[in-house]
């Protein structure tokens, strides 16, 4: 059977919340259910059929031909299933998922992966800030899954991450990994200034340093660390680059000392 | 009691009778083979019988890189308690005083489904005294404290199965103590290749097989009279006069199917040993059918 296939007819005259087009939500409805679905942030009622021209298909894989920054919300709290973007998306994307793959060909607004709780987060471009961090008045960030960006992602990626695996391939802004909680933040560029800043816990791997790094973060020499063999057995099936640095002799520093303390940065060993 | 023959040795009519135990598998790591050997002897070690033990405990197997967790040489070794109390006790304290001491060493459970969890990691990591630090990497979590030559890495909890069974045996006879204890070498030798199962005495061997009860008071068991060589005539000896030495390999498995699978191995060995160089009769140790659940026929583990 083919997949359910969403193909954008442009540029939609609002932003829009596609947080309802998940496998789940779509489970057992027709074509033109589907099509009459609303999909507004607006007080102007705007449907999918007007953003989209539906193909129906198997909806445990949902494919979007044509993305757009103005699409927001794309598989939030998904909880199984694929969704395939071809194209750009806006904010929230995978927020809230527990479940399932979500995989954008292209680059992804601020808060990709905002609350995560599982499954996996794929995204080809680059993000914008605050990745898999919480929103205003949550005191968590993303709480478990993975996170691989290939490109590189904005400000404060991995703000308040508790738990699970935040991967990205090119550089990060400043405050990577602003008040961690725990989980696994790296980093395959070179990241901002202030990574970790007031982490309590949590590991965060700098494979090309950082900008500046914080005065409260404890050089404590070089290691092979049997938890990093297991962080990059993990990695590998994801990225290989990131798998193969967390192999390599690696520099601890451990901080933030003006937080918990209990969190560390790994830097390329010397 | 009638015989069968198997590649020339005699093999009882009779059974092994055994017991059901809880049991539980842990891998252990370390930067050499050397090493990781070491740790799982040491936490092995005074864990050949539960009555003055706590445990019964062995190596399983040893294990290549690519097999254990951490991409290092590993062995697999195997406790088993008769309570799931006394398992996590001897749990505890193993690790803590034989694992987490020895050099390089990480921990991590061997089991990854069973009825029960016990506390692995998540009892050791007091002794990180607050530096510890916990890892969670897809579904299992891990445990990290700061020690002198760098870090512990320990499972946090390790799985336990209600269905191992403790107790399977064989009684080894030969002509010799010499020509006994090879034929019984090539049982053990054998056993070790069976996954799942340990032989938690000497090498794999009691030589000072026990039966219940004994004439003193507050002896729980006593020597197996019945199979001393130098009581023949003495008491009601369950040897004959062309028997000279008895040794008994005592099988804990975390399987029924395991038990029996080290017990088929262990008789094809002595089997192929043949009687000349080996022994001459085999038999198995059994309390009637009383007390244990568990019974293995020798009749049906031979060909």
């Amino acid at each position: 059977m083919s997949r359910l296939t969403f193909r954008s007819r442009g540029v939609p005259p609002q932003r829009v919340d596609l947080s309802a087009l998940t496998p789940e939500a779509l489970m057992g409805k027709s074509q033109a259910e589907i099509a009459a679905l609303t999909i507004q942030m607006t007080r102007k009622a705007l449907t999918v059929g007007e953003v989209f021209d539906v193909a129906p298909g198997d909806v445990e894989e949902i494919v979007f031909e044509g993305g757009s920054e103005r699409f927001d919300r794309i598989g939030a709290g998904l909880k199984g299933g694929a969704i395939r973007v071809v194209g750009e998306v806006g904010v929230q994307v995978g927020r809230g998922m527990t479940g399932g793959v979500v995989r954008i060909e292209g680059s992804a607004g601020p808060f990709a992966g905002s609350g995560m709780r599982g499954g996996l987060l794929e995204i080809a471009g680059d993000v914008g800030e605050r990745l898999g961090g919480p929103l205003a008045g949550e005191t968590e960030g993303m709480n478990g899954g993975v996170i691989h960006v290939s490109g590189g992602a904005g400000a404060r990626a991995g703000d308040r991450l508790r738990r699970g695996f935040i991967l990205i391939e090119g550089v990060a802004g400043d405050y990577a990994g602003s008040r961690m909680i725990a989980g696994t933040l790296a980093i395959g560029g070179m990241a901002g200034a202030l990574p970790g800043y007031l982490m309590n816990r949590g590991t965060i791997l700098l494979a090309e340093g950082a900008v500046e790094m914080a005065p409260t973060f404890c050089d404590c020499g070089t290691f092979k660390l049997v938890a990093a063999r297991l962080l990059a057995a993990h990695v590998e099936p994801i990225s290989a680059r990131l798998g193969s640095t967390f192999r390599a002799p690696l520099r601890r520093f451990a901080g933030d000392l003006a937080a918990l303390g209990l969190g560390e940065i790994f830097t390329a060993g010397a | 009691m009638s015989k069968l023959m198997y590649g020339g040795v005699a093999i009882d009519d009779t059974f092994a009778e055994a017991f059901d135990m809880r049991g539980t598998a842990l891998v252990i790591t370390a930067d050499t083979a050397k090493w990781a050997r070491q740790a799982a002897t040491t936490m092995t070690g005074f864990a050949t019988s539960v009555i003055a033990c706590g445990c019964e405990a062995g190596v399983d197997l040893e294990l290549t890189p690519s097999e254990t967790p951490d991409g290092r040489p590993g062995v697999r070794v195997l406790l088993f308690a008769m309570s799931t109390a006394e398992l996590q006790k001897q749990l505890q304290n193993r690790v803590g005083q034989c694992v987490l001491t020895s050099p390089g060493s990480a921990c991590y459970a061997g089991l990854h489904s069973g009825e029960e969890k016990l506390k692995l990691g998540a009892a050791i990591r007091f002794f990180g005294d607050g530096w510890q630090i916990a890892k969670k990497i897809g579904e299992r979590r891990f445990w990290r404290l700061p020690v002198m030559d760098g870090e512990f890495v320990c499972e946090s909890t390790a799985f336990m199965t209600k269905r191992a069974v403790g107790g399977g045996n064989l009684l080894i006879m030969g002509a010799t103590p010499a020509k006994t204890l090879a034929a019984t070498e090539a049982a053990v030798e054998a056993m070790h290749g069976v996954a799942d199962a340990v032989m938690p005495f000497p090498g794999g061997i009691v030589r000072s097989g026990s039966k219940i009860g004994s004439k003193y008071k507050g002896a729980i068991a006593s020597t197996n009279h019945f199979y001393c060589p130098t009581l023949k005539g003495a008491v009601q000896s369950a040897i004959g006069p062309e028997i000279a030495s008895v040794l008994e390999i005592v099988i804990d498995g975390l399987t029924s199917d395991a038990v029996a699978a080290a017990m088929r191995a262990g008789l094809k060995a002595i089997a192929e040993l043949g009687p000349e160089h080996g022994a001459l009769r085999v038999g198995a140790g059994n309390y009637g059918g009383r007390l244990g659940k568990h019974h293995y026929r020798l009749r049906e583990l031979v060909p």
